[in-house]
């Protein structure tokens, strides 16, 4: 048999075939099925019927946008005095700001959580604050990172053309950076967003309650309902689709411009 | 000239950027309204810093900057007159032409109608007439750089500040944009500060250059006073090409260098140490027995428009320029015309130090110790047990007595091991001096030593300077 390079690509097709094909077809499967096994789309037809479904996605949206735009906040301008601040290694004190990721991710949120506790007396009494806040902290490194390299990529020389052109400090933010850094903004949105939609984690461990899209999901689970569990599965998959087909393209459009001012 | 014909002004300014090395070394500067200014000198020279500095990117650790006799030294650049075209443009990537020209009017808030003429206007000015809906990356680094121009010229800045523009077009975008910028000077009537390490640029362009090199102010002067009366070698071999010899004054209007005596415009007196200079279209090739002095071609290269011939007379080496070629081996004669040799007094400062003596009666300088015999410094002196006593047996107090070593930089040679000489240091300069090189050798603690050495060494290498022990010249201070 002759080797060839694509010969390579084997081991990653059975990989995909068996852990991401076959079990999405079996998501799919349980999804459109009903228990009696025929096909059916009643399971579609509750997600958008069942206001305790539709009350969830709602959450868990709001809960999301809260947590990426608290990380936003706080992120950019701790990314921009990382990228343009006088610091020789930069780099380095990056790391120390992405560090917490190294740390087991159960760990940080007891911890957390400890401290609210001992701060609030009670965790239920500011359930909503407390999960953007833990969830908050968890992301933050994702928001960061994009942030730092597209900022650290932006051309001192342009933001003292602004300034010398007479524009002040804070025109110069809104008028250039911003929109010279939209490629991270993006992308950092979009890496918080998602995953703060369907984290389910988080929110057990601060609140243990199933107001979110992921904890929904692993309620029907446990209650053996696996069709309408998969449902939501397929539609929070079909969401996700939707909202990366759209950041891409908003950054395919931004980096169009960058690229072509580097030739 | 008055007093308010002065638009800008540097007083003492220096410039550091980690406490220590002075970039810009107690520089003072003025420049009048609507002239064409061009700071010209080596990569590192601190040109580049003086304009940063003028337009508010930078502000000076010591000394002020008047605009029209009012210090903006601390001003932001937001809040000055003045306007910056960046080496790499520096256009805004997220915006259009228009845009990219009309920031500056739009931050100030005028009218629409307004911004669209004056953009109009700026942009028949640089040739590029109907490219406001273009996208920056559309445009080519000539067109590039024409908006730069643009950008900055529409606001009218009563200062446009120009830090090497042209440096990354080719040749003859070059050349023709070096006109282009000429012409726009002309027509605005605005001053125009331009950074270069181009002569050639220098001297098409300005109406005033500053040379400089190291920190520091070389020479003022129009490109004819540059070129043709250079104020010291360093600007002489800086700007074009340069025979540069070591030699005296013999008389009035008499210089005296490669064993000959030629007559020359400039007078200093009898026996002053010189150095001289001849451009090569100034040495004049006549038959040997014309000459002054005669030589040997041994390279002749065609350049274009002429040939440079090499010429060897014994150990000097003469370049000059000629219409035809002459093949190597060839005798000439050599004649130079008084105004074609500019003379300037050999600087007495240097190699001159200043140690102080210790309580073991070494003498301790910046960056070396000596022990000689301190006694003959001293008027009738002599040594007991480490104390020096005079004629009269009284002990003389010489600790912290200060004394200036001094010695010729044709006795001193370069080594490259850093242990041999008394001092070691990364050579800064080489100027070829006919038969040898002239190089300044500076140490960690910044002090300069001049050596002259025949052998060619490079910028940058870390040499260590070898001085014998007995040429080297003590005196006390004071």
């Amino acid at each position: 048999m002759k080797f060839t390079r694509s010969k390579l690509a084997i081991p990653y097709i059975i990989y995909m075939i068996l852990f991401v094909v076959l079990p999405l077809l079996v998501v799919c499967y349980y999804a459109f099925t009903g228990k009696d096994g025929k096909l059916t789309m009643d399971n579609f037809r509750l997600f958008f019927t069942n206001g305790k479904t539709m009350g969830t996605l709602f959450y868990s949206v709001v809960i999301a946008f809260a947590t990426t735009v608290f990380c936003l906040i706080l992120a950019y301008p701790t990314a921009y005095i990382l990228a343009k601040g006088p610091f020789k290694r930069s780099d380095v004190l990056l790391v120390v700001f992405v560090m917490p990721m190294w740390i087991n991710f159960t760990l940080r949120i007891t911890a957390l959580k400890e401290v609210l506790s001992l701060l609030e007396g009670n965790l239920a009494y500011y359930p909503f604050f407390n999960t953007v806040l833990c969830m908050t902290y968890d992301f933050m490194p994702f928001m960061i990172m994009p942030l730092y390299n597209s900022l650290s990529k932006l051309d001192d020389n342009v933001i003292e053309a602004a300034a010398d052109l007479g524009a002040r400090p804070i025109q110069i933010l809104f008028k250039l950076v911003i929109p010279m850094s939209m490629p991270g903004i993006i992308s950092g949105v979009t890496m918080v967003f998602l995953p703060a939609m369907t984290n389910y984690v988080v929110l057990d461990m601060v609140y243990n309650s199933t107001f979110i899209m992921g904890s929904l999901i692993g309620s029907y689970f446990s209650s053996y309902d696996w069709h309408n569990g998969s449902m939501i599965s397929v539609i929070l998959l079909m969401l996700i689709v939707i909202i990366t087909a759209i950041s891409s393209r908003l950054t395919k459009d931004n980096q169009g411009k960058r690229g072509n001012v580097a030739i | 000239m008055t007093e308010n014909n002065t638009i800008i002004e540097l007083k003492s300014i220096s410039k550091s950027f980690d406490g220590t090395t002075m970039v810009i070394d107690n520089l003072n500067l003025e420049i009048k309204k609507g002239e064409f200014v061009t700071l010209l000198g080596p990569s590192g020279c601190g040109k580049t810093t003086i304009l940063r500095m003028i337009g508010g990117f930078e502000t000076p650790t010591k000394g002020q900057i008047f605009l029209d006799g009012q210090d903006i030294s601390k001003l932001p650049p937001n809040k000055r007159p003045i306007n910056t075209v960046f080496q790499k443009y520096a256009l805004f990537p997220s915006m259009n032409i228009y845009d990219n020209i009309a920031f500056g009017l739009k931050i100030k808030k005028l009218d629409k109608k307004t911004i669209d003429e004056k953009v109009k206007r700026a942009l028949e000015i640089v040739d590029l007439e109907g490219f406001e809906k273009r996208g920056v990356a559309t445009l080519s680094g000539g067109q590039q750089q024409r908006i730069a121009i643009a950008r900055a010229i529409v606001n009218e800045p009563e200062i446009l500040l120009l830090d090497e523009p042209l440096g990354a077009l080719d040749y003859k975008m070059r050349k023709e944009m070096q006109l282009e910028l000429k012409e726009m000077h002309r027509e605005l009537g605005i001053t125009f500060i331009f950074v270069t390490h181009d002569q050639e640029e220098a001297l098409t362009m300005s109406d005033k250059i500053v040379v400089m090199a190291d920190g520091k102010i070389q020479q003022v002067g129009t490109p004819e006073e540059i070129y043709d009366t250079p104020s010291n070698v360093f600007v002489a071999d800086f700007i074009g090409e340069s025979n540069i010899f070591n030699g005296k004054m013999t008389g009035s209007g008499k210089v005296k260098f490669c064993d000959t005596e030629f007559e020359c415009v400039d007078d200093y007196p009898v026996g002053t140490k010189i150095e001289a200079m001849v451009r090569p279209e100034n040495v004049h090739l006549v038959p040997p027995s014309e000459g002054m002095l005669t030589g040997n071609v041994y390279s002749s290269i065609f350049k274009g428009i002429y040939y440079e011939i090499l010429i060897m007379h014994g150990k000097n080496e003469f370049t000059a320029q000629s219409q035809k070629e002459i093949p190597a081996g060839t005798e000439v004669g050599i004649s130079i015309d008084p105004d074609g040799i500019h003379v300037v007094p050999y600087n007495i400062n240097k190699n001159h130090y200043t140690g102080i003596i210790d309580d073991e009666l070494k003498i301790r300088f910046v960056d070396f110790s000596v022990k000689i015999d301190v006694a003959k410094l001293f008027d009738q002196a002599t040594e007991k047990d480490g104390v020096l006593y005079d004629n009269k047996g009284e002990a003389i107090d010489t600790e912290g007595v200060k004394v200036d070593a001094y010695f010729e930089p044709e006795i001193a040679d370069l080594s490259d091991s850093p242990e041999d000489g008394i001092v070691a240091g990364h050579i800064i300069s080489i100027i070829y001096k006919g038969d040898h090189y002239s190089y300044i050798v500076r140490s960690r603690n910044d002090k300069d030593y001049y050596v002259d050495d025949d052998w060619l060494w490079n910028i940058g290498d870390y040499v260590s300077v070898i001085v014998p022990e007995d040429k080297i010249e003590y005196k006390l201070i004071g």
